[in-house]
């Protein structure tokens, strides 16, 4: 559990540090940042010249699939492709097969996490039983087995009135409501944004304006309840105005966007390509712009990857029948460097949005390196230039979108609580 | 000039020369139809399988005849006789169907773009017969054809698309096929029915009202309405519908005098045209299901052998 | 014009040959009763039209003249694929007992002239069928011979013979291309 991390460039926003440094873990845990630093006893010494050394990285929105649907992706699988892509801790969705609405499938998770997994999992409890948008689950016991948010992910709360009920009773209880914002009516059979695209191609629309509407609902009822809210997967830019619009105003809302929507627009479905038929759908240019504004002046509080693995068989079918989600761990990382070389985002903005500000947001103690901090470092390989292909990638699933993209950035070494889980050099 | 795909899918992956030859194959097709002996020997020894996931008599009775006179063996697969009802999945019944060694697949589906990929599991050629509310080429070059009969030309044509465009594969393709002929297409219906940035497909203007789509046009197409798709949220009913939107004889005179109308059929009478106009002397209909025949003939034509051209 | 190149006949000698053919069908069937002249598109069509005129001259009276494309007949559609355009037969009038005189530019393997009856026969039934070439070059694939030549040829089978026609689809020069 002993490291020495040498020479890399030491990017902590927590502690305001940017700097060439060398970090020294002892224990598993970070015991002194500075220069020309000893290796602590039995030390193993990481040569991280040119890379960048920051906190663990953070993905709050992740399908495991596991249980239940470990044709897809499980527990293993998925933290080795966490690890390999930068992520020490993760934060698994509850739709899984029995829904996380209990204690006991949230325990299942955690122990198989901690004693197969490559990286963390923080297990996401479902709002409502079995996610049928009914009954309240129980969010306190959930909270005590160790989920640090709730949510309905796939579906919004269609009921008005039982989604402020949760918002005030989470509040009590101290737990995160993460919002599925979407109004199924508007969203109908639809399969991809509504737009030309849709039009020429010939497939039903959603309109922007189903995750609007979505999203001001909840915020306004955060606001009327005064609870925490999070919005996960904004994809539009009137969503982005919505919450920007509500932090002035002090609602307590955060949100994620996820790599795709500031990275590819509806363009990408041309083709019939179902690795990029998601939910929320691909949106346009103007969209793709206002969620990179939202992430640079802090309306988008962090960059979250909707990880959702489905086997061949779900998606090399029919358009409309393939299921919506996409892969993401292992490209977010390269996808969100773009925004820094592309002046979008400076390095630090990034390390907060992808593990400082999900790691405040879900009230886990990581996102630092402050000596004493547990040891979640990854090393971070800026130059690094690859291939995205199925056989690069570390997951079950291949559904990605980015096959065949030359990328660059990587991880060159994700070390979990000071034990090295992947190493890319 | 070379024809050189293998599949035909929509019109959309057409250039103007293409479809010219097509058109032009047509018309030679055309003189078949009119013998005594309405065969000719060019696909002897072919098999081609209309696989129809929509029923549809007309269409698939119309690529049957088109093989059949071009001498090819034909096969009617509907999804009431195939295993898709046992959930079978298009790329496996696209398999098993392969194992007959068919030369062509014609194929309707519900599905917008499934023809694509189909085309990617098989090696025969593809014709779509209607993929969703995306294209059906066939029917867009049969209005090509009858409208080119009338007027000689397709250039500088101002052509009416009247109903429910968003749901229509049949606009789509006309307006494909059209624009990029040089008609310029002048859409009307309920906005609740009009898809948006239709207007960037191509030389398209979306209308205000009918009568803007229609006044001075050489040709109008009448779409018909699904009233079991249509009936819920999308106009109050089909009498409040035809009385914006059905073409009758009062509003055909605003189109120029010699102007031709077509609808793809079948018709509600009394809903999108009055009985008047339908069997009147300016429509077309009956005009359109006979170049149907010919056109899906050069089609089936053209594309055999396609895969030789590459 | 390149050096490869030989003209056969030029325009001069291509009326003549054709007028001679003219006679020749005459003679053969004792005036224009029942004569019909079907031209294969695209040069036999032209030069069907040249003989009708030519007959009209010699005998007073026209016979009827139609033309046959024959694509849709070829038994060569794998190996070319089918893109090749198709042209449209036209035949305003009965082969029913009629003695069909068929044209054609140049006669090689034989198969455009097997094409060329079995399209026919699809049209009726016809009487009788001639056959009547500009050039015959040889290398006979079926069993076909012409009835009326306006000149043989000898040629190897990397040579190749082409009609020209002008503008108003009249045949100005016969050449051999090697």
């Amino acid at each position: 559990m002993n490291l020495l991390i040498k020479g890399g460039r030491v990017i902590d926003p927590s502690q305001g540090l940017d700097e060439v440094a060398d970090v020294a873990v002892e224990n598993g845990l970070v015991r002194e940042i500075g220069r020309g630093l000893k290796a602590p006893a039995g030390a193993e010494v990481i040569d991280a010249s040119g890379h960048y050394v920051v906190p663990g990285l953070v993905d709050m929105h992740v399908h495991l699939r596991d249980p239940g649907l470990e044709y897809k992706e499980d527990i293993v699988s998925g933290t080795r492709a966490a690890a390999a892509g930068g992520f020490t801790s993760v934060c698994c969705m509850p739709n899984t097969k029995p829904v996380i609405d209990n204690k006991a499938i949230a325990g299942y998770i955690i122990n198989k996490a901690r004693a197969e997994g490559f990286a963390n999992v923080f297990p996401v409890g479902s709002i409502t039983y079995g996610l049928a948008g009914e009954r309240m689950a129980e969010m306190g016991e959930l909270k005590e087995a160790g989920c640090v948010a709730v949510s309905d992910d796939g579906r919004p709360v269609v009921n008005s009135e039982l989604m402020r009920r949760i918002l005030e009773y989470a509040r009590g209880i101290g737990i995160l409501v993460i919002s599925h914002a979407e109004d199924l009516a508007l969203v109908g059979e639809g399969v991809m944004n509504e737009g030309f695209t849709s039009t020429e191609l010939g497939l039903k629309g959603i309109p922007r304006v189903a995750e609007d509407i979505a999203t001001s609902r909840d915020v306004m009822l955060a606001e009327y309840t005064g609870s925490r809210l999070h919005i996960a997967h904004v994809s539009t830019k009137g969503s982005v105005a919505i919450i920007r619009e509500a932090k002035s105003r002090g609602v307590q809302v955060t949100c994620e966007t996820a790599p795709h929507y500031f990275t590819l627009t509806d363009d990408a479905v041309r083709g019939y390509d179902t690795n990029a038929k998601m939910n929320p759908p691909l949106r346009e240019a103007e969209d793709v712009a206002a969620i990179k504004e939202g992430l640079k002046d802090g309306t988008i509080d962090c960059i979250a990857t909707d990880h959702a693995p489905h086997h061949l068989d779900e998606k090399d079918v029919e358009f409309t029948v393939a299921l919506n989600g996409i892969i993401g761990l292992e490209t977010s990382l390269p996808l969100s460097l773009k925004l820094v070389a592309d002046g979008v985002l400076t390095i630090n903005q990034l390390v907060e949005k992808m593990s400082a500000n999900p790691s405040k947001i879900i009230g886990i103690d990581r996102g630092t390196l402050k000596p004493g901090a547990v040891a979640d470092i990854t090393v971070i390989d800026p130059a690094r230039e690859w291939r995205v292909t199925e056989e690069a990638l570390a997951g079950k699933s291949g559904n990605s979108p980015f096959l065949g993209w030359n990328v660059t950035g990587a991880s060159a070494c994700t070390i979990l609580g000071g034990r090295v889980m992947f190493s890319g050099r | 000039m070379e024809f050189k795909h293998k599949d035909i899918i929509a019109l959309r992956d057409l250039n103007r020369q293409e479809i010219e030859l097509l058109l032009a194959t047509a018309e030679s097709m055309r003189e078949i139809n009119s013998r005594a002996i309405k065969k000719v020997p060019t696909l002897r020894g072919k098999t081609i399988v209309n696989l129809f996931y929509e029923a549809s008599t007309r269409t698939r009775t119309s690529f049957e005849i088109a093989a059949k006179r071009l001498s090819a063996d034909t096969v009617n697969i509907s999804p009431s006789t195939s295993s898709s009802t046992k959930g079978e999945t298009l790329a496996d019944t696209a398999l098993n169907l392969l194992a007959m060694k068919p030369d062509i697949i014609v194929m309707r589906h519900a599905v917008s773009g499934s023809h694509y990929h189909l085309a990617k599991k098989v090696n025969c050629s593809i014709i779509n017969a209607g993929d969703g509310a995306h294209e059906h080429p066939s029917q867009g070059l049969l209005d090509l054809l009858t409208i080119r009969d009338r007027f000689g030309r397709l250039d500088g044509l101002k052509v009416a698309i009247v109903g429910d465009i968003t749901h229509s594969r049949v606009a789509r393709s006309d307006i494909q096929g059209l624009t990029k002929m040089g008609s310029h297409v002048c859409l009307a219906g309920p906005p609740t029915m009009m898809p948006p940035g239709v207007e960037r497909l191509g030389n398209v203007t979306v209308c205000a009202t009918m009568k803007e789509a229609i006044q001075d046009a050489d040709v109008v197409i009448m779409l018909r309405i699904q009233q079991e798709r249509q009936g819920k949220t999308l106009m109050p009913n089909t009498r409040e519908y035809s009385r914006y939107f059905g073409l009758n004889p009062e509003n055909l005179r605003l189109a120029k005098p010699d102007a031709m109308v077509m609808h793809p059929g079948p018709i509600n009478r009394g809903v999108e045209m009055s009985s008047y106009v339908v069997d009147g002397g300016q429509s077309h209909i009956l005009k359109q299901v006979e170049n149907g025949v010919a056109v899906r003939m050069a089609m089936l034509y053209h594309v055999c052998g396609g895969e030789m051209a590459e | 014009m390149t050096d490869n190149t030989t003209v056969l006949l030029d325009e001069s000698g291509i009326k003549r040959a054709l007028t001679r053919i003219s006679h020749e069908i005459l003679e053969r069937n004792k005036g224009v009763r029942d004569v019909v002249l079907i031209g294969i598109r695209s040069g036999g069509a032209f030069l069907a039209e040249e003989i009708g005129h030519c007959m009209e001259v010699i005998e007073g009276e026209r016979v009827p003249v139609g033309a046959v494309d024959i694509t849709l007949y070829r038994d060569d559609i794998k190996s070319h694929g089918a893109h090749l355009p198709v042209g449209k037969t036209d035949i305003s009038f009965s082969l029913e007992g009629k003695r069909v005189v068929l044209v054609d530019d140049v006669l090689f393997t034989g198969r455009t002239i097997r094409a060329a009856m079995d399209a026919l026969m699809d049209h009726g039934r016809p009487g009788s069928i001639q056959l009547a070439v500009l050039i015959d070059r040889g290398h006979r694939e079926l069993p076909i011979r012409a009835d009326f030549v306006g000149r043989n040829v000898p040629t190897s089978l990397k040579e190749n013979v082409a009609v020209r026609f002008n503008e108003k689809n009249q045949p100005v020069e016969v050449v051999l291309e090697k």
